[in-house]
């Protein structure tokens, strides 16, 4: 074949990858919970494609080895395209997600009741900037850097959690966002731990190890609620009315809007569906409900003693859809605060690296 | 390695090694975005060492790191693997002996 007819074939291979992997990312996890998402723009050059396609048939054969065995791939191990992006993608919108996180319950560390309340948010949220970045470092060892994630992020081409575009409206929601939110990324997060791709699975470890205490300090605060006055009960309760179906969601389409799920498990990313992950938060959650003595608000959750499972109501995924789609609560003042954050915080970086090239030159001229 | 160096405003990426506990290896724990080493140190310790994981952070830019390539793996480590003389099962002593 010659080389134009091998282009040909690289071009048309990507496209089909680019249409597949614009498919793949229909919610197949809670972090690319998005149906729409458009082709991924990669900095790949065709002629490496066209090199690929004819040098990689037994590195894929390698690949796929290591895959079927559960094994881990490596940052610098042979993946495919589609692996690696999915991977940037996935990767990527968690870490996007933990920081985004942090401006919901940051919205009331000024307004904690106590000191306890108060230090314990501001460990939470210092802790979610840490899991943010130990994502940004796993998504860089797959080639991307951190300016493009960023990028991406603030100009809406990036998800996040869909969850963190609803507001914390009272103290009670903080309590609630640890309970819940934390609850389910703990569900997601476990499995993750088993991920194919080391880097993001040594991440997930990592993070699982802290994610714990976030959920315990939120039932925690809401049990303290629980035993005080009546309106501290009201106030838990219309919290939770607010949140749960919210939550339900975080797990994304269920299985049957998921066709591209099934790439996800082959590749040993995805390790537990939407629907079985749902429904194994909602378990767990009734007895907590009931310690905790607040009613979720489902009129048709009821234990299904055939399926051993509670049965649950309908979800509004017009809801779901809306909030992904930018129309959230708080979609557009989440991404404003985020870019102006980081806009803000420019001079700092530019007087730290002013800084160290000042200090590098003066360490010169003194050994010269 | 990744060569993600110099963006993000010339913040030089380093890798981060921390000892857990007095006695055990430097572990590899991730990198941090950083404009020298100080700064990477500091970094690292928010980043790296929030529930008191640490008695002892090393910081190397990670364009200093070589590692062995994946290709090269049965070259470097498959003439390991027939040497079972190497291993103390490999020699069969008098049971009186044996606990040696």
């Amino acid at each position: 074949m010659g080389y134009t007819s091998k282009l040909v074939a690289a071009i048309g291979l990507l496209a089909q990858a680019h249409f597949r992997l614009s498919r793949n990312f229909g919610a197949l996890h809670m972090y690319t919970q998005s149906l729409d998402q458009s082709p991924v723009n990669t900095n790949e050059s065709v002629s490496g494609a066209a090199v690929d396609i004819h040098q990689d048939a037994h590195k894929q054969a390698a690949f796929d080895r290591i895959i079927d065995a559960d094994g881990k791939i490596e940052a610098q191990d042979w993946m495919p395209v589609a692996y690696r992006k999915t991977l940037v993608r996935q990767i990527s919108q968690h870490a996007h997600s933990e920081i985004v996180g942090m401006l919901p319950e940051g919205n009331w560390i000024s307004r904690a009741p106590s000191l306890k309340r108060k230090s314990i948010l501001m460990a939470k949220v210092q802790d979610e900037a840490g899991h943010g970045l130990y994502l940004y470092s796993a998504a860089e060892t797959l080639g991307t850097s951190r300016d493009d994630m960023l990028d991406a992020l603030h100009t809406g081409r990036a998800k996040y959690s869909s969850i963190f575009n609803y507001p914390t409206l009272s103290w009670a929601d903080v309590g609630m966002v640890g309970w819940l939110v934390d609850g389910a990324a703990i569900m997601n997060q476990v499995p993750l731990c088993r991920c194919t791709y080391g880097p993001y699975a040594r991440a997930m470890i990592r993070v699982c190890k802290e994610e714990s205490f976030h959920q315990r300090q939120g039932y925690d605060a809401l049990l303290a609620m629980m035993q005080g006055s009546q309106a501290q009960r009201d106030m838990v309760q219309e919290s939770l009315n607010r949140w749960w179906w919210p939550v339900l969601m975080m797990f994304g389409p269920p299985d049957s809007d998921s066709p591209n799920s099934a790439q996800g498990m082959r590749w040993g990313i995805k390790r537990i569906s939407n629907d079985d992950l749902r429904q194994k938060f909602i378990d767990a959650t009734v007895a907590q409900a009931e310690t905790l003595g607040v009613q979720l608000p489902d009129p048709d959750l009821k234990w299904n003693e055939t399926r051993q499972h509670y049965d649950f109501g309908p979800i509004n995924w017009a809801e779901f859809h809306d909030v992904l789609a930018g129309k959230g609560p708080c979609n557009v003042e989440r991404l404003a605060t985020r870019v102006k954050a980081h806009q803000d915080g420019q001079w700092v970086r530019e007087a730290a690296t002013a800084y160290a090239a000042k200090q590098a030159s003066r360490q010169q001229r003194l050994a010269a | 390695m990744s060569d993600n160096n110099n963006h993000a405003g010339q913040l030089v990426l380093w890798e981060v090694f921390i000892r857990p506990s007095m006695g055990l290896e430097h572990k590899h724990v991730g990198s941090v975005h950083a404009a020298d080493a100080s700064h990477a140190l500091q970094v690292a310790r928010d980043v790296y060492t929030r529930r008191m994981e640490g008695v002892s952070i090393w910081v190397v830019p990670s364009n200093h790191i070589t590692a062995s390539a994946p290709q090269d793996k049965a070259e470097l480590f498959e003439p390991a693997q027939d040497k079972i003389y190497r291993h103390p099962t490999f020699y069969k002593l008098p049971e009186s002996v044996d606990h040696m």
